[in-house]
């Protein structure tokens, strides 16, 4: 009988403590895309805030908080982080397990923006960039989740597969940071 | 260079993917002559000026969009929703 262990994308790769930055692993946690059916944008904001008290997001926007938060994740669809989706949440939109797909990883402490700078060409100005505020973006090429939680802490998701590219590339960036 | 995506806002160049000039907008009907699909497969114009292209913001949100930029400014005059102008006629 062969006795399966379930790996998180970044184990063996994290936490990382490189100056005043520290880059540590989230989850496992529940992840859920919603993508509205024509027409039922309205009725799924209803029931999304109905069944687990979350705001739809607007674009860039992120709603919710810690341990039931919605991304914006791109045209017409969002990312349900923490609870497992309410059953009248699939009458209004298309929902996909996202649980294991990405790699999640939280970029905290002063100087946390520095490092991100490096790595994506989002405008991260804190006026610009503000505790709410989500995006997709690159980050050294790979498709990126980048969402400002706190003054310095950051939410970063890539694809699983690219979870020893991200930390690889954020290590590199929090050394040379550290290094100025 | 940045491109101002209707749903993203200003973003840098390297989120997008370049497909090129906006002609898939205009298919021909299926019916149409040889020299209607020819126009459509191989002719392009290398306007030294005002042009529209199709860029797809791939690192983003992942809409199509028609972007009216000047090849020799480098300007970016527009830029809409493909979807939009598919719906719109």
């Amino acid at each position: 009988m062969i006795d399966l262990v379930a790996k998180s994308p970044c184990a063996d790769l994290l936490p990382l403590d490189i100056g005043t930055v520290t880059l540590t692993e989230v989850g496992p946690e529940r992840m859920t895309s919603l993508a509205p059916y024509r027409g039922r944008e309205a009725a799924l904001a209803t029931v999304l805030k109905q069944a687990h008290g979350v705001t739809w997001p607007a674009p860039n926007r992120a709603t919710g908080r810690d341990g039931a938060r919605a991304l914006w994740f791109g045209q017409r669809m969002a990312l349900l982080v923490g609870p497992a989706p309410d059953a009248r949440l699939a009458a209004e939109a298309a929902l996909s397990d996202q649980s294991d797909a990405w790699a999640v990883v939280t970029l905290t402490g002063p100087g946390a923006r520095d490092v991100l700078a490096r790595l994506t060409p989002l405008d991260l100005r804190p006026d610009r960039f503000k505790r709410g505020h989500t995006a997709r973006s690159d980050l050294r090429h790979m498709m990126a989740s980048i969402t400002r939680l706190g003054a310095d802490r950051y939410r970063i998701m890539v694809f699983r597969g690219f979870a020893e590219t991200l930390v690889h590339d954020l290590r590199a960036a929090m050394e040379r940071v550290a290094a100025r | 260079m940045r491109i101002t995506c209707p749903i993203c806002g200003a973003r840098d160049r390297r989120e997008f993917y370049y497909m090129g000039a906006a002609v898939a907008l205009d298919r021909p009907v299926p019916e149409a002559d040889a020299a209607a699909w020819n126009a459509y497969i191989h002719e392009r114009d290398n306007p030294a000026g005002l042009t529209r292209d199709l860029w797809y913001h791939e690192a983003g949100c992942g809409a199509w969009l028609v972007v009216t930029r000047d090849t020799i400014s480098h300007e970016v005059h527009g830029v809409t929703l493909a979807s939009d102008m598919r719906a719109g006629g």
